[in-house]
């Protein structure tokens, strides 16, 4: 009996990936044919990495065709893996491609989230370099940016990009797909240093218990893995602060417009007018359970002048952070997230006045003659952590300024 | 093929090239050729007609009363980049007329010059000595050209004419307005390119000088890039190239978010070096990362209140605005690569300055422009660990591109190369650079996407650097990292005994050679 199964792209345009087609069979051992745009320099190593993984994987009998177009080692191993696994689903893999070391560090539930980069998760090409842009996040997507046929390749992708690629400071996030789908993703991508697991189109608060409870079989109950529903349709803003408030994984809200425009029978448009409802929901509930609101993408590239009216306008209204689909909208969003001269003035001001307060073992903390209450200083602290993060004020501001 | 000698940069070169004697290359500014230059023959304005008017019927008649022989040599031009109808217009005409083993010595070559291979086929062409780009660049690494390829910079083609090395029997020069005089310009007509600077050494020392123009205008053409007295015919051809293909695609900046953030990087590095001052001179070509960087040296140019005394182009759109609003008081221009370029030349000539190589690149000459400038950006296809770069093969070992004005450029004050760290799966930093042209002597600083690399040679740059907020790494670092990722260095390529071209270095001596691709 044969057994065929395919995975990649195929195509005289297809850069930094490959195309890999197996048939499993009974008999006649392994015969491999390889077409590489990188023959000549890398053939060999090609050829080899190949044969390893169906040593590894047991497959004895299988033709399989390699149509190479430049492809990292990463992506040729997740592209064979797929192929085999397609073939047959019972095909066990016995060692990973070996992940980089030190790249495990833990993120912190209260650490910036202002910008994140979505990255198809079907598109090597897009991920190799991802971690040099500075986002706060990144976003390997299973979700909407990969087509059906490729939801099921697109897993290995992603979990090798999360072992093999230095993603810098950035949170390393994995947008999964709905309902079981996703949950079968996270069998995939788990265990493999996954920081954030976004979850779309979020309308109860069992959808993010079933989620946690996926991501607690595979790493246990303190799994430490964080979850960023997205609030996406009427039904899930209606709901909002019960799936913020779901499980002490969530750490963020975040709102997708495209859907919940349809759901409520209107369209989007610049001005948002129809969404306003929703975004005003989600930074409530979200401020209301603790979690940060974090808003939709903005997807016109070319438009950086719109990009920057609309981080303002998000930031005014109380989000966090912004989605974005292009590296060069990390810069635009950081700097319009960034508190202005004026608002660090002030900020150094209240904290330096809380320091003193402090010293002096005061209960209350003044500035001038007026009080400051609690939650003023602690947005002030935040505002400094933010301009410091912004390179707007050095991190030794309070040493510098006493001895200037 | 006389016998292989190891160079002072230690590869392996021939000591005698189509017949004739080479000198191995000896280290930057060791060889110093003497002697006197050459010089045309002499020609007395008696055998010329004294009304002026120098037009012959065709293309054909002005080559017979040139005189043609078999393995003479043919200069043409790269003024139209990949827009050029002449040189093919120039090589079906002696393949009519029954010619062969020519030696064709163009400026530079482009993809529209492929049919040149069948000129190669058939005998009529014999070696090329230039550029060889794409397809021709296939056909001799596959080891089939006749002669060895020749491959020299921009500067080292007017060297090479100057000291006798190359001798250009026919010069055929496209231009874009010429009077019937041969007075010529590229500035203006239907065809109109920029400057007509890569040809002026032709029409200087060639034996025959023919101008071939769309554009016929009344005596006296002016400007008279190219002048009258040199010229021997003209003739009036309907279309001597597609001016829109003189706008090629690495005239566009780039949108690849890695080469926006090298260009940006180089744009930092240079503020905070403190290159960027005021009255400072830079290059940026044509090349999607060059162009950025450009753009973005302009704002941080505005940001300071910086203007530079002048750029050197190749001159697009972007350094033609640059110009305008206030950013530099000078364009010295070898080429312009875009039309924006080619109407500034035009329409603000005291200030957007026609140059060629002699000014610019030439080895024979007393000084260049090209050391004057305090910073040049180019492009590479491979470098190694010792900052050595390749221009002309990639990491197969097939010729792909020429020289330019490249190794030319590489004795400014600060010379940085701006590469993505690997492309698809091959690594750009190498342990040794598959085909050597310009020597990491010369090489300062190299930008990647990964981060800068400054040559261990410029401590000055390394101190300068300390407080730059790009990220300055080690060349063996990024190497390292990159070899990680693509899982090792490549295999070196698989290559015959032959040699099928050799590369010169900027004073005419042969820096490395290119052997026979077994892969063509």
């Amino acid at each position: 009996m044969t057994r065929q199964g395919q995975a990649g792209r195929q195509g005289a345009d297809v850069r930094s990936d490959c195309h890999v087609a197996c048939t499993l069979r009974d008999e006649g051992g392994i015969d491999l044919e390889i077409e590489s745009k990188v023959a000549t320099m890398f053939g060999h190593k090609i050829r080899k990495q190949v044969l390893d993984i169906l040593a590894d994987m047991n497959v004895a009998h299988a033709t399989v065709q390699v149509q190479d177009g430049g492809a990292l080692p990463f992506t040729l191993d997740a592209r064979v893996e797929a192929a085999l696994r397609a073939a047959d689903p019972s095909l066990k893999r016995n060692r990973w491609i070996e992940a980089k070391a030190g790249w495990d560090t833990p993120t912190r539930r209260d650490r910036f989230r202002r910008s994140r980069l979505y990255l198809p998760g079907n598109e090597p090409k897009f991920m190799i370099n991802a971690g040099l842009y500075g986002a706060d996040g990144l976003i390997l997507d299973l979700e909407d940016s990969v087509a059906p046929m490729h939801k099921f390749a697109a897993r290995y992708l992603v979990r090798n990009a999360l072992r093999i690629l230095d993603f810098g400071t950035a949170e390393r996030m994995v947008r999964i797909n709905q309902g079981d789908l996703g949950l079968e993703d996270l069998d995939v991508i788990l265990p493999h240093h996954v920081h954030l697991v976004l979850i779309p189109k979020v309308e109860t608060a069992e959808q993010v218990r079933q989620v946690d409870d996926r991501v607690a079989m595979h790493l246990g109950k303190d799994h430490g893995v964080l979850l960023m529903p997205i609030i996406e349709s009427a039904k899930g803003g209606w709901f909002a602060y019960d799936i913020a408030m779901a499980s002490p994984s969530v750490v963020a809200l975040a709102i997708g417009l495209e859907d919940y425009t349809a759901d409520i029978g209107t369209q989007r448009t610049n001005e948002g007018r129809e969404s306003l409802w929703l975004r005003q929901q989600v930074i409530n509930a979200a401020r209301a359970a603790g979690v940060q609101p974090i808003d939709t993408v903005f997807s016109d590239v070319a438009d950086s002048e719109g990009l920057r009216g609309s981080v303002i306008e998000a930031k005014q209204l109380g989000f966090d952070g912004k989605g974005c689909i292009h590296p060069r909208q990390i810069p635009i969003i950081h700097e319009a997230f960034a508190p202005t001269r004026q608002e660090i003035d002030k900020a150094q001001k209240i904290v330096r006045a809380f320091d003193v307060a402090q010293q002096q073992g005061l209960a209350a903390v003044s500035l001038g003659s007026k009080m400051i209450d609690p939650p003023v200083v602690k947005r002030a602290m935040h505002t400094v952590t933010l301009a410091i993060a912004c390179g707007l004020l050095s991190e030794d501001w309070k040493t510098k300024e006493v001895s200037s | 093929m006389s016998a292989l000698v190891k160079n002072a940069a230690g590869r392996l070169v021939p000591t005698e090239i189509n017949g004739k004697p080479a000198v191995p290359y000896q280290g930057v500014h060791q060889f110093r050729p003497s002697g006197r230059k050459a010089a045309p023959p002499i020609r007395s304005c008696a055998d010329y007609p004294a009304d002026g008017n120098k037009i012959v019927g065709s293309l054909r008649e002005a080559l017979e009363r040139c005189g043609v022989k078999n393995g003479m040599t043919v200069g043409t031009h790269h003024h139209f980049r990949n827009g050029d109808f002449v040189a093919n217009a120039v090589m079906d005409t002696l393949a009519d007329m029954g010619v062969r083993d020519v030696v064709w010595a163009p400026s530079a070559s482009f993809p529209c010059h492929a049919p040149m291979v069948r000129h190669l086929e058939s005998g009529v062409m014999h070696h090329i000595e230039g550029s060889m780009n794409g397809p021709l660049g296939e056909y001799c690494s596959a080891g089939k050209m006749r002669g060895l390829g020749v491959l020299r910079s921009h500067g080292g083609r007017f060297q090479a004419i100057q000291d006798d090395e190359l001798h250009i029997d026919l010069a055929v020069i496209a231009a874009p307005t010429a009077d019937p005089f041969g007075n010529a310009n590229g500035v203006q007509g239907p065809s109109a390119c920029g400057p007509l600077g890569f040809a002026l050494a032709d029409s200087l020392y060639a034996d025959r000088v023919v101008v071939v123009t769309d554009n016929l205008v009344p005596f006296p053409c002016v400007p008279w890039q190219i002048h009258g007295q040199n010229v021997d015919y003209v003739v009036v051809h309907d279309r001597i190239g597609d001016p829109s293909k003189i706008v090629s695609g690495t005239t566009q900046v780039t949108r690849s978010p890695d080469r926006l953030l090298i260009a940006e990087y180089i744009a930092r590095f240079v503020a905070e070096v403190g290159i960027m001052a005021d009255g400072f001179s830079f290059q940026a070509g044509a090349g999607g990362i060059t162009l950025a960087f450009a753009l973005y040296l302009k704002e941080l140019m505005r940001k300071a209140n910086v203007k530079a005394r002048f750029i050197r182009g190749g001159s697009t759109k972007y350094l033609v605005d640059m110009l305008q609003e206030g950013f530099t008081d000078y364009i010295l221009d070898g080429q312009t690569f875009d039309l924006d370029g080619v109407r500034s030349m035009r329409e603000d000539p005291k200030r957007h300055l026609d140059t060629s190589p002699f000014t610019s690149y030439n080895f024979h000459g007393k000084g260049n422009f090209a050391s004057i400038l305090d910073c040049v950006v180019l492009g590479a296809t491979e470098v190694d660990r010792a900052f050595n770069a390749n221009v002309v093969t990639h990491s197969d070992g097939v010729l792909l591109h020429g020289i330019g004005g490249w190794q030319n450029c590489l004795t400014a004050k600060c010379t940085i190369l701006a590469v993505p760290s690997f492309r698809d799966r091959i690594p750009v930093i190498l342990d040794r650079v598959t085909t050597l042209c310009g020597p990491g002597e010369l090489i300062d600083v190299i930008a990647t996407e990964r981060g800068i690399a400054i040559n261990p040679r410029r401590q000055d740059l390394i101190d300068a650097a300390k407080r730059c907020t790009v990220p300055i790494r080690s060349i063996d670092d990024i190497a390292d990292e990159v070899n990680r990722l693509t899982g090792g260095p490549p295999d070196a390529p698989t290559l015959g005994d032959k040699v099928v071209a050799a590369i010169k270095w900027v004073d005419g001596t042969v820096i490395d050679s290119v052997r026979q691709s077994l892969n063509c």
